[in-house]
């Protein structure tokens, strides 16, 4: 596991080769990593790569198979119960009462972490205001659109003011407004002292937190600042630089230079290509390789994005488990 | 406890707005009660008969008269063929065939001994051992009238009644006890009772459960301080309520509508019923332990409601059943139910005189308790 970026400070979250199995199958394999306070943590990998996993053990409802874990000081295993009383937790699925009213299902959870009625009262006018659902607090939670539905699960899992709150992909199927407006929210938290941990699909999402962390097949194989991850040596190793190539048609020519010798590796982004290519690959080569004349294609050195980061690493990685 | 008001509420908000749930603890009871009560008729009559005469004569019309006046055989058909008697019974228009010889009257009018053939369907075991005992004991009053005629023509008798009459020389008196008309509703209500308490709150229970594991809000709840206690008990309580209510409107469906009296000692029934409907509950926690979906709850409710209708002795007598599935009948928490429902309710039972059966339920209650309370945990595997 690569680990750029020294961690400092009080961390919330640690943990230390968590496993997990089922069975014969290994969802989480010695995963360690840590998340101070206050900062917003992305936990990336793709479709069953075990963040869901992760997720449970370290609230408390799934029994981890192998290593530690601890959230604001006390053990998952332990004292699970200490856990859930100071986090928050937002599921992959909408999992409130669809046949209760978004005031009901507060009044549920006020309940549940047991506060007084004032305090109850004060905490569910606040939380309304702040997720925007005031105007809609009589209404059945289950008709509501999918971006409302995350706002009430957001202001439910507030309510007893969390130190930690963990989102287990909280934007999946909702519109790109309703995201946005999410990730406004989950902001103002982080700037309130809230320690967020986040699982996500979108890479424009892990561009936006503090940290990120990077799942794959069960393995956690690179964590830090996204800046961190990008000047990684094994994202663009030396020798080599990342250009991006302005082009028509750039799908036809992204075929031609998967071809040439000295280009490391090319990747369509929007209408660009992004490519690895060997330093003394120069542009000029380079353009003639296109197929296209040299006025049409323009080329300008580029940062990795964090895509790119992904992208190298998961394949350096699949190799190096394969040899 | 941590939350148990909070879960107590919520589930009654989901009762108030899922009405289908009272429908299913109310109404579906007393439609049971009312639909099996009257369908389960163990007394067979009208068994339908086809009849082949070949002698028409007064002595074998008489024999017919006989067998359509005990009102156990009605005759659908008299045939004059081989074949149509044959097709009569195998198409299933009869269950019975009475056959006459051409020679009935003169054997019996020459003091010879004259065979009727009685061919019966054995399909259904049921109406086939009805229609046999009834059968031989119409040959034999029809034969004994004949015998007493010819003992008085000879002022010869084995046995006379005090009045100096011919009678029988043995005469059995069976009196009926608890039930004396012999009503299956008596036998077969209290049972179903039993019965249906199981099905309500096993269905009710284990639902509540697995629809929340389903949605995925059972998981958002393990991940709240939330207490195991108050989230078993806030998801039992309002089960166990509605329940014990249904059972109140069955027994009076039974009283008020079957005419079947509480002979016993109303609190004794009710504190009892309370022990069972405890297990049921117990039982739907486990089923919500097992499943993970709504589908697999009712796969399992069947499995666990199978054995409880056809082994408990609700259907078919326990004593005779074979030995390995007798065995199995005690742990089946329904059987020893419906011993107490019956003997309480017919036979005025007291504690003294069910107590092996309250033993056997309370252990079984405390069994199923400690192992579905025990497997419900605050967990995800």
């Amino acid at each position: 596991m690569t680990r750029p970026d020294a961690d400092a400070g009080a961390a919330v979250i640690v943990a230390d080769r968590l496993t997990r199995r089922f069975g014969d199958f290994v969802a989480v394999n010695e995963v360690s990593f840590q998340v101070d306070k206050g900062t917003i943590y992305g936990f990336l990998g793709p479709n069953g790569s075990g963040k869901s996993t992760i997720i449970r053990m370290l609230c408390g409802v799934l029994r981890p198979s192998g290593g530690q874990g601890f959230v604001l000081g006390y053990d998952v295993e332990r004292d699970a119960e200490e856990i859930k009383r100071r986090i928050g937790y937002m599921s992959q699925k909408f999992s409130l009462y669809a046949d209760l009213s978004v005031d009901e299902n507060l009044e549920f959870y006020s309940r549940i972490y047991g506060l007084s009625r004032n305090r109850a009262r004060q905490r569910q006018d606040e939380l309304c205001e702040l997720v925007g659902i005031t105007p809609f607090r009589g209404r059945l939670a289950g008709n509501l659109s999918g971006g409302w539905k995350q706002r009430l699960a957001l202001a439910c899992a507030l309510l007893h003011e969390p130190e930690v709150l963990f989102l287990d992909e909280p934007t999946a199927g909702i519109d790109p407004v309703a995201r946005r407006e999410l990730w406004d929210l989950l902001f103002d938290l982080s700037g309130r002292g809230v320690t967020l941990f986040v699982t996500t699909h979108y890479m424009d999402e892990a561009e936006r937190c503090s940290h990120v962390g990077y799942i794959y097949l069960s393995r956690l194989i690179v964590d830090g600042r996204p800046a961190a991850l990008k000047e990684l040596d094994a994202v663009t190793p030396a020798g080599t630089r990342r250009v991006e190539l302005l082009t028509p048609q750039p799908a036809e020519v992204l075929h031609r230079l998967r071809q040439v010798a000295g280009v490391r590796d090319a990747t369509l982004f929007g209408d660009a290509l992004h490519v690895l290519a060997d330093k003394d690959l120069s542009n000029d080569e380079l353009r003639n390789q296109t197929g296209r004349t040299p006025g049409e294609v323009d080329i300008r050195a580029v940062a990795p994005t964090l895509e790119d980061v992904f992208v190298t690493l998961s394949r350096h990685e699949a190799k190096q488990r394969a040899s | 406890m941590n939350g148990l008001m909070a879960i107590l509420l919520k589930e009654f908000a989901h009762i108030r707005r899922e009405r289908t749930t009272l429908f299913f603890a109310f109404v579906v009871p007393v439609l049971q009660l009312t639909i099996f009560g009257y369908a389960i008729e163990t007394s067979i009559e009208n068994i339908h008969a086809v009849v082949y005469n070949l002698d028409g004569r007064q002595e074998s019309r008489k024999l017919i008269a006989a067998f359509a006046n005990s009102r156990k055989f009605q005759v659908v058909e008299y045939v004059y063929d081989e074949g149509a008697f044959d097709y009569a019974l195998a198409s299933g228009r009869a269950q019975v065939g009475i056959r006459i010889p051409p020679d009935f009257t003169e054997c019996l009018l020459r003091g010879r001994q004259a065979q009727v053939q009685v061919l019966i369907d054995g399909s259904d075991s049921q109406i086939a051992t009805t229609a046999m005992n009834s059968a031989a004991l119409i040959g034999l009053n029809q034969s004994m009238k004949r015998g007493f005629a010819f003992a008085e023509a000879q002022q010869a008798a084995a046995a006379r009644d005090p009045e100096g009459k011919l009678a029988l020389p043995i005469e059995v008196r069976p009196r009926l006890l608890y039930n004396p008309n012999l009503e299956s509703a008596h036998f077969f209500v209290p049972g179903l009772i039993g019965i249906i308490m199981q099905l309500v709150t096993l269905f009710l229970t284990s639902f509540a459960i697995v629809r929340e594991r389903e949605l995925g809000t059972l998981e958002q709840l393990f991940v709240t301080p939330v207490g195991r206690a108050g989230l078993l008990l806030g998801k039992l309580i309002p089960y166990a309520l509605i329940g014990f209510v249904a059972t109140l409107v069955v027994l009076l469906v039974m009283v008020f509508v079957f005419r079947v009296p509480i002979r016993g000692d109303l609190v004794l029934l009710l504190t009892l019923s309370l022990l069972f409907l405890f297990t049921a509950l117990g039982l739907g926690l486990l089923v919500s332990t097992l499943a993970k979906t709504q589908l697999q709850a009712i796969q399992f409710a069947f499995i666990i409601m199978l054995p409880s209708i056809l082994l408990s002795g609700f259907m078919f007598p326990r004593s005779a059943m074979p030995g390995p599935i007798y065995i199995v009948s005690f742990a089946i928490p329904v059987t020893y139910f419906i011993e107490i429902l019956r003997g309480v309710i017919l036979r005025s039972a007291d504690l003294a005189d069910l107590w092996s059966h309250i033993f056997g339920l309370a252990i079984c209650c405390v069994v199923i308790l400690t192992l579905s309370v025990s497997r419900f945990q605050k967990q995800l595997d």
